[in-house]
């Protein structure tokens, strides 16, 4: 459906877009995650036609974009902080994509009251948008974007202004709402948990280029690479020499998954593969110990190595300062080349 | 008074007076609009410098604004003299001076800077995003213009449009001295009537008229604005971008070549004519200048230039002392009551400088037998008539930084042990104090450049630099049309420079006009 070959955006000096290649197919729901700055909503505002490509091409249903202007895409964009109409109010803003197509009076109104009651906005048309709390300029926002029936909906971090908690219910609210519509979704994010959930591919973006694109699971299971890995918060990571189905990492001996073959390695070591044993070969002394409610997160510190993080789901953690030792499931031992 | 208001020759004036003011105003608003656009929108080499030039003749004292026009396009334009030599015709073939275009043109030059920074100031703020979401819902570049960008343009361009139609429609100096005897607005007929034709029932008739016709529009615009306010939420992040693209690139370069010639030619022209003397290239119109008197002013030019530095040191003295005292009351008395005095000392920027001038003429005539001495001959007047056209100035720039001061560093003050007065003095005063000088400043620019209610109250042997170069811009020869050009030039200097200061200062903590 959208086919992106060798995209590339320039601001001024700076590549924003490096030669990007990406494919989604129809009825698709892609993620795109990333650092700030790494090219993300740079990425939407091409494939939307407002930005100019430096180089590349981007072609919808086998047509290419070129010369096509953002109006003429029929494409959906919802931005970050919503950029709601300030003189219309929230109907007004809802109908503005169905006035500027020439639909009928009629036809746009059942439209505008289907669309807000799909977003639980319902009997809203009338209200001012600065009248609005934050979660519902955003509802707002979505249908206005949702009522045209874009065949591509673009989202740039939607979510992102909005505090934890409601973000949380938001995102299982689009999750259902994409489902039910089998929208082709392009969504941006910098929360791993929003990527996570909302996109059957995750593609995670570092300086313009995409560093990683995976499989939703796959790539929490197994993160393509260690920019990925430590970008979802996976931050044990070291060189360590691999031989005879083990590794030696600074932190100790660790078991490797069978079939790893020798030599020098980038190991990730999972937080929360780890389970107390005495006598195990990863010891450390708890520098830092936090209670998260289902588990506790430590920072062990080990001799001559970096700080360790564990996540620890057992009962009975020990208390600031003592001493621990751990053994790893070596499925929870990746090795990232 | 309905006998004067039905005469033909009223209806004439004031017929005149409304439509060059509209005019002048859609003129000034289409030239502007893409500037305001480019300057919002855009960033490129020289923007800062640019935007800051831009407003100088928006501070030009109209008797320089009419002399740069007479030196481009009078008879003795550079413009001329090249096409007397290139074509060989006869004596200056481009004769506008007298011509409504010339009018027109000092308008828009005058009055660029008010549309470029209100309507641009808005644009600036207004984020971009909202062009592209209409874009991405189907609008094509023109119709995201009509349906956003303009609807939430619209009460800044009305805004802007207002300020230039009230400084149009009060046009004085630019007129009396492009217009000729052909052009006259109220203004102008209220100068002649009172100073040639010495009939005051008449000139206050027409004052009357002016006030009432000012009043009206002040009404609608409020009502106006109050109709179309929308909140904006300020775009979050600078919206100015390096133009792409050969199209941009040409759009920027067009608007702000059209600019640099529009506001640049007229000074240029001024500049040239006041350094050719002779035939030739020198500094002979400056030397006069302090020469010995001159046949048209009947005095050493030196005496007006001393003159007016003297007035201005006064009445900017007078203006910070009373606009302290005023902002502190208005800043305090929340209730209505500080609301009426703000608006009385807004008045005389409703009204006009020369309806100042003839006030006091009239007003203190009147008081003449209340008090011991005869106010118009005493040469305090000016500075006092001047330092009442400041003062709204320096409220407006006081007055919003004091009450943005937060009442807990007063109290915090007092528990450290500090009595109002030293509480005032040391957490109050410091913190307007950039505001007064930003005040002081302008006070001191409008002084002296300050030109209709002087040529009403000054008296003939103690004219100011503005009355200098009118007085010698109405004589003929090339001497002293010479000395004219060098003395706006001056004044120019002063006068742009004391503005560009204020501008440097305000870029902080002090309040907006």
């Amino acid at each position: 459906m959208l086919r992106l070959d060798g995209v590339s955006v320039r601001y001024g000096e700076v590549l924003a877009l490096d030669a990007v290649d990406l494919a989604i197919a129809g009825g698709e729901r892609l993620t795109v995650l990333g650092p700030s700055g790494s090219g993300k909503s740079t990425l939407l505002r091409a494939v939307a036609g407002l930005e100019p490509l430096a180089g590349g091409s981007i072609s919808w249903l086998g047509r290419d974009l070129a010369g096509v202007p953002p109006h003429r895409r029929g494409f959906g964009l919802m931005f970050q902080d919503y950029v709601l109409f300030p003189h219309r109010d929230v109907g007004q803003n809802v109908a503005f994509g169905l006035r500027m197509r020439g639909d009928r009076q009629a036809d746009m109104e059942r439209r505008v009251a289907e669309v807000l009651e799909m977003v639980g906005l319902a009997g809203y048309g009338r209200r001012r948008t600065d009248e609005l709390s934050g979660g519902e300029q955003q509802r707002v926002a979505l249908a206005r974007a949702l009522a045209p029936s874009p065949g591509l909906l673009m989202l740039d971090e939607p979510l992102g202004a909005l505090d934890r908690g409601l973000r949380r219910r938001l995102t299982e609210d689009l999750d259902e709402l994409f489902s039910r519509l089998r929208l082709t979704i392009l969504y941006v994010t910098h929360d791993q948990e929003e990527a996570l959930a909302l996109g059957q591919r995750v593609a995670v973006m570092r300086d313009g280029r995409i560093d990683a694109l995976q499989a939703a699971e796959e790539l929490w299971r197994r993160p393509a690479t260690e920019f990925a890995a430590r970008f979802l918060g996976l931050a044990n990571i070291c060189s360590a020499v691999v031989s005879a189905g083990r590794a030696a990492t600074p932190w100790g001996s660790v078991p490797v998954p069978g079939g790893t073959p020798d030599g020098e390695r980038r190991v990730l070591l999972r937080p929360d593969g780890f389970t107390p044993v005495a006598g195990g070969p990863v010891c450390g002394t708890i520098e830092a110990r936090h209670f998260r409610g289902e588990r506790h997160h430590l920072r062990l510190a080990v001799r001559d190595a970096p700080p360790l993080v564990v996540h620890a789901d057992w009962a009975d953690v020990p208390p600031l300062g003592e001493r621990l030792c751990l053994d790893i499931d070596p499925r929870s031992v990746l090795v990232l080349d | 008074m309905v006998d004067v208001l039905t005469r033909p020759f009223v209806a004439q004036v004031a017929w005149f007076t409304l439509w060059q003011a509209v005019v002048s105003t859609v003129m000034t608003v289409g030239l502007a609009l893409p500037a305001a656009y480019v300057f919002a929108r855009f960033s490129f080499p020289g923007r800062r410098l640019l935007g800051a030039l831009a407003i100088v003749p928006f501070v030009l004292p109209t008797v320089v604004v009419g002399a740069a026009f007479l030196a481009l396009l009078g008879p003795r334009s550079p413009l001329n003299e090249w096409l007397e030599t290139t074509l060989g015709v006869a004596r200056s073939p481009l004769r506008l001076e007298h011509t409504i275009w010339a009018i027109l043109l000092a308008h828009v030059f005058y009055n660029y800077a008010i549309v470029l920074r209100i309507v641009g100031g808005v644009w600036a703020q207004l984020d971009p995003r909202l062009t592209d979401a209409a874009r991405m819902l189907g609008a094509s570049r023109w119709a995201a213009f009509r349906q956003v960008t303009w609807p939430l343009l619209r009460p800044a361009v009305a805004s802007a449009a207002s300020i230039v139609f009230l400084f149009t429609f009060t046009s004085f100096g630019v007129i009396l001295l492009l217009g000729g005897p052909r052009f006259a607005t109220l203004e102008v007929e209220i100068y002649r009537q009172t100073a040639q034709l010495l009939d005051l029932p008449v000139a206050a008739t027409l004052s009357l008229l002016q006030m009432g016709s000012l009043l009206a529009l002040l009404l609608l615009y409020s009502r106006y604005q109050q109709r179309l306010a929308v909140a904006l939420r300020p775009a979050p992040s600078p919206t100015a971008r390096r133009p792409r693209g050969a199209s941009e690139w040409l759009i920027v370069g067009g608007v702000l070549a059209m600019t640099v010639v529009l506001l640049g030619a007229p000074v240029a022209a001024l500049v040239e004519r006041s350094l050719s003397f002779g035939g030739g290239y020198g500094v002979g119109n400056y030397a006069a200048l302090f020469g010995p008197a001159s046949t048209a002013l009947f005095l050493p030019p030196l005496r007006a230039i001393g003159n007016s530095l003297v007035f201005a040191a006064i009445a900017c003295l007078v203006c910070l002392v009373l606009g302290l005292l005023a902002s502190i009351v208005i800043a305090r008395w929340r209730g209505l009551a500080g609301q009426a005095f703000d608006a009385l000392l807004m008045l005389p920027l409703g009204t006009s400088a020369v309806i100042v001038g003839f006030g006091f003429i009239v007003g203190f005539g009147a008081l003449g037998g209340l008090l011991p001495f005869d106010l118009r001959t005493s040469p305090l007047l000016i500075p006092l008539a001047h330092a009442l056209v400041a003062l709204p100035f320096v409220v407006r720039a006081v007055v919003p930084v004091m009450r943005s001061i937060d009442g807990r560093l007063r109290e915090a003050a007092a528990i450290l042990g500090a009595s109002p007065a030293r509480a005032w003095r040391e957490v109050d005063l410091p913190l307007v104090g950039r505001a007064l000088l930003v005040g002081g400043g302008f006070a001191f620019a409008v002084s002296l450049g300050e030109f209709g209610a002087t040529l009403f109250i000054a008296r003939p042997d103690a004219p100011t630099m503005p009355l200098a170069i009118f007085r010698l811009l109405s004589q003929p020869g090339a001497l002293a049309f010479g000395q004219a050009m060098a003395m706006s030039v001056l004044l120019m200097a002063v006068t742009a420079l004391a503005v560009l200061l204020i501008d440097r200062f305000r870029s902080g903590a002090a309040g907006q006009l």
